[in-house]
């Protein structure tokens, strides 16, 4: 077993690397603000509403990779009983669920000027909905029962059942005709858009990385510190 | 083979004799239907163009009904624990569970259906794509609903819990059935919609008997 | 720098920044949340092992 893998070791571990991690989120997401705001032109065709497109696409990114992560974490937890894995995976739901729901009304803020609607029932919309409703239930799923540790397994157990639900979203907009855009960053062939715009979103991008790096650790450090409380209470009743 | 045919009529024995169940799910279907030329008026027209979609999410609301009682009782008495000592797979008794049910709730209700869709207007071009469309669908609604029922074992307020987790998990049964449904009544072809429907249908018996099977087991750690 | 302008965003300043304030309101909501409960149960132990017999704490010094 690696050896950060132990709680203890863990503990020293993230005090030393949340510093820097929160350090690199605030100077990500200060660069990105900046490019997003100032230096990236606006668009020939959508104006200044594609400044959306900077919160929009890197709050998606994370939005889908933190349920994989979740996903990982919580198989890991299931098939080697691993301690922190489940820890993991139960601090990641909050700021997964918050990052599908700054892409969620960021996107619908950003449709209506475009598209004309709030909202169109399309693949790649109902997909990150069901995304959202997918961190909504494990978040519930893991604090419905008395007995915690039976959540936690259950609440796993969905996490890795709703994987299915990431490749849907990665390939809806190339599956069906959407009113989405198809992928122009991730895509075979490279990104098809150009470099002046990227690199705010790739500014962008990691620093939510490194905020949802850090608040995952933090958030980690605090059910490791519930854990020991309650072990305290238990074995000193007064 | 005999032990999973056992385990079925076992199952829709006590579906029967207890006579709630299936009849609750068909009444509540057919009354949830009838809701709608009082909520949305009696025009022909509004009707025919919501009815697939209507008789659908009534369908999927009376599925969601009887599932949480799929493992409820077994669980509470006990017997849970019995199954899975049992020689034949926990993944197959979950099969033989969901068959059950099927038979019990999904197929009533997609013998209903075709009597409600006139009540509705529903063209009737489009009834065979509906039919077929809930014979395939149907079995995936008890499909799913087994793994959210086994995963909401003894949770507080499972109910919601039970409707929170499945519900956005029926969507594409939902789009696929009434697309299916919607196509055929005006004259386009239901196979793509039908076919995918075929392939969720696949999808779901390969992968949820293991889903709930895994979550039964942890339910009962 | 024409501030007006930039505060206009072209006509979608409807849009735009509501967008960005939703994401800054998410984010630092998240942040507040996770460090109040950090504290809260640093706080909580920090208290508990106060009151607990000597040889705890002896137990815990490294």
């Amino acid at each position: 077993m690696p050896r950060f893998a132990n709680p203890t070791q863990f503990m020293k571990l993230s005090a030393v690397l949340v510093p820097w991690c929160a350090a690199a989120a605030a100077l990500g997401i200060g660069a990105g603000l900046y490019m997003a705001l100032f230096v990236a032109p606006p668009d020939y065709q959508q104006g200044e509403a594609v400044r959306i497109m900077y919160v929009h696409v890197p709050a998606a990114w994370l939005a889908s990779l933190v349920y994989g992560l979740m996903a990982l974490g919580s198989a890991v937890g299931l098939i080697w009983r691993h301690p922190l894995a489940h820890i993991a995976a139960e601090a990641a739901a909050p700021l997964g669920a918050g990052f599908t729901l700054i892409c969620l009304v960021s996107g619908s803020l950003w449709g209506e000027p475009m598209w004309g609607t709030w909202w169109v029932w399309d693949a790649r919309l109902t997909s990150v909905l069901v995304l959202f409703f997918l961190y909504l239930g494990f978040i519930a799923l893991a604090n419905a029962f008395d007995d915690q540790s039976r959540g936690t397994r259950a609440a796993a157990i969905l996490a890795v059942v709703g994987v299915i639900n990431l490749p849907i979203i990665k390939f809806s907009v190339d599956w069906w005709n959407t009113l989405h855009q198809p992928a122009s960053v991730f895509r075979l062939g490279g990104p098809t858009i150009a470099p002046v715009l990227l690199w705010p979103l790739f500014m962008m991008a990691t620093g939510f990385l490194f905020f949802f790096a850090t608040l995952l650790m933090i958030r980690m450090r605090s059910a490791l510190l519930e854990a020991r409380l309650r072990a305290l209470k238990f074995g000193n009743p007064r | 083979m005999s032990a999973f045919a056992a385990l079925v009529g076992r199952d829709l024995a006590l579906a029967f004799r207890q006579g709630g169940d299936w009849a609750n799910v068909a009444a509540f279907f057919a009354l949830a239907v009838i809701l709608f030329p009082f909520g949305v008026g009696p025009e022909p027209e509004l009707l025919a163009r919501i009815s697939a979609g209507v008789l659908w999410v009534a369908a999927l609301l009376a599925a969601l009904l009887s599932l949480e009682r799929l493992f409820q009782s077994d669980w509470e008495d006990g017997s849970l624990e019995a199954l899975v000592l049992m020689p034949l797979p926990l993944e197959l008794q979950v099969l033989a569970k969901c068959l059950a049910h099927w038979l019990a709730t999904g197929l009533p209700l997609t013998v209903i259906a075709p009597v409600l869709a006139l009540v509705l207007h529903f063209d009737a071009a489009g009834m065979g794509a509906l039919v077929l469309g809930m014979l395939l669908g149907t079995p995936v609604l008890s499909l799913i609903g087994s793994v959210g029922a086994a995963l909401t074992l003894g949770a507080r307020r499972g109910g919601v819990l039970l409707s929170l987790l499945v519900l956005p998990l029926y969507i594409p049964v939902l789009i696929f059935g009434t697309a299916a449904a919607s196509a055929a009544s005006m004259g386009f072809s239901a196979q793509p919609h039908l076919l995918l429907l075929a392939a969720l249908l696949a999808a779901a018996l390969a992968l949820a008997p293991w889903a709930a099977a895994a979550a039964l087991r942890q339910a009962m750690e | 720098m024409n501030w007006q302008n930039f505060f206009a965003m072209g006509g979608y300043a409807r849009f735009v920044w509501p967008a960005y304030a939703v994401a800054a309101l998410v984010l630092l909501g998240l942040l507040a949340w996770s460090l109040g409960s950090y504290r809260r149960v640093q706080r909580e132990l920090g208290i508990r092992e106060e009151k607990s017999p000597r040889k705890r704490k002896a137990a815990r010094a490294p």
